[in-house]
């Protein structure tokens, strides 16, 4: 699975050829570059480990700066691991860029999605809530309602969904549009919307195939 | 957002409309597609407002239908418009004139720009 390492700028939108409106976001992605090449021999398995991004030598211990080294270039914030990517074609040092993509490809993106805290079942789960503010109902509108049978289990069953933590996890989209890349500038522009704020980092895989 | 203005240029349809304000009687020739006919229906009204910016500008027409006010927004970048025509040029103070919506008749007038 081919992929490169991105930073999300932002949204906008634009009109297709078609003369539809679509929502897209702009991803700046690469030049990553190449960290370590693993073999099936050595390491058991084939994958390209990519370093994108920038990080300061201070906040770099040495063991990482050791390692940055060896590839000879400054410390980079982000090392993705794509696995079974053309190994074959790139060496220690190298670098990998937008060029990887077409126009018109389908790619899946990785990313965190924002934090929103703690939130209750209506934002988090999606739950309903209560449908009625009348017959009744008092303070309990967005409440999760029942949680469980009585004597039989006497306990709530595990994975019961609640109130808690929402977002800041890895989120994956799948499917979104190439619409466009523009190589001088390592652009490469998506349709629809990409999990995490701007300026967050981003994987940008090819589809299997 | 100097890159998203970058790619908002590189996507920019760069179609030359004649330049109208708040205030001024346009006639927009918009392209309807019924099935695989293509045909070009004209809505003529003042324009009460414009908004946003770079390529993201609407406008809003609103015209007479009889006895029913009836608006509509159109992206001024949208490949649907064939053309625009401006046909008053209105002298008014605001740049959105939502005031009209309240007036019918001989009120609803504006008075055209003399230059």
């Amino acid at each position: 699975m081919a992929g490169i390492i991105g930073k999300k700028i932002g949204m906008t939108s634009v009109f297709s050829v078609e003369g539809k409106n679509i929502p897209c976001t702009v991803i700046e992605a690469g030049p990553c570059v190449v960290t370590q090449v693993k073999t099936k021999e050595k390491e058991g398995y084939d994958a390209l480990q990519l370093a994108f991004g920038h990080k300061k030598e201070r906040r770099t211990t040495k063991a990482e700066f050791g390692h940055f080294k060896k590839a000879g270039i400054s410390p980079r914030h982000e090392l993705v691991e794509f696995k079974n990517t053309y190994q074959e074609a790139y060496k220690l040092g190298d670098e990998v860029t937008v060029d990887i993509f077409h126009e018109l490809d389908y790619v899946d993106v990785v990313g965190v999605s924002k934090g929103k805290g703690f939130q209750g079942v209506v934002k988090r789960h999606n739950f309903r809530g209560v449908n009625d503010q009348t017959h009744g109902q008092h303070n309990r509108l967005r409440a999760p309602g029942s949680i469980g049978a009585s004597s039989w289990p006497s306990r709530v069953f595990k994975g019961m969904r609640m109130a808690g933590r929402t977002g800041n996890r890895n989120n994956t989209i799948e499917n979104l549009m190439v619409l466009k890349i523009i190589p001088e500038k390592n652009i490469i522009v998506v349709k629809g919307s990409v999990p995490g704020a701007k300026g967050s980092y981003l994987i940008i895989r090819k589809q299997w195939n | 957002m100097d890159l998203i203005k970058l790619v908002e240029k590189e996507f920019a349809v760069n179609k030359e409309h004649p330049k109208f304000s708040a205030g001024d009687t346009i006639t927009v020739s918009y392209k309807i597609i019924e099935g695989n006919k293509e045909r070009i229906q004209n809505f003529r009204g003042v324009v009460i407002q414009i908004k946003g910016g770079e390529n993201n500008k609407t406008f809003t027409v609103r015209k007479m239908s009889g006895n029913i006010g009836v608006e509509r927004i159109f992206p001024l970048d949208s490949p649907f418009i064939d053309s625009i025509q401006v046909n008053k040029r209105g002298k008014v103070r605001r740049k959105r004139i939502f005031y009209l919506r309240g007036r019918t008749g001989k009120k609803a007038r504006i008075k055209e720009k003399r230059f």
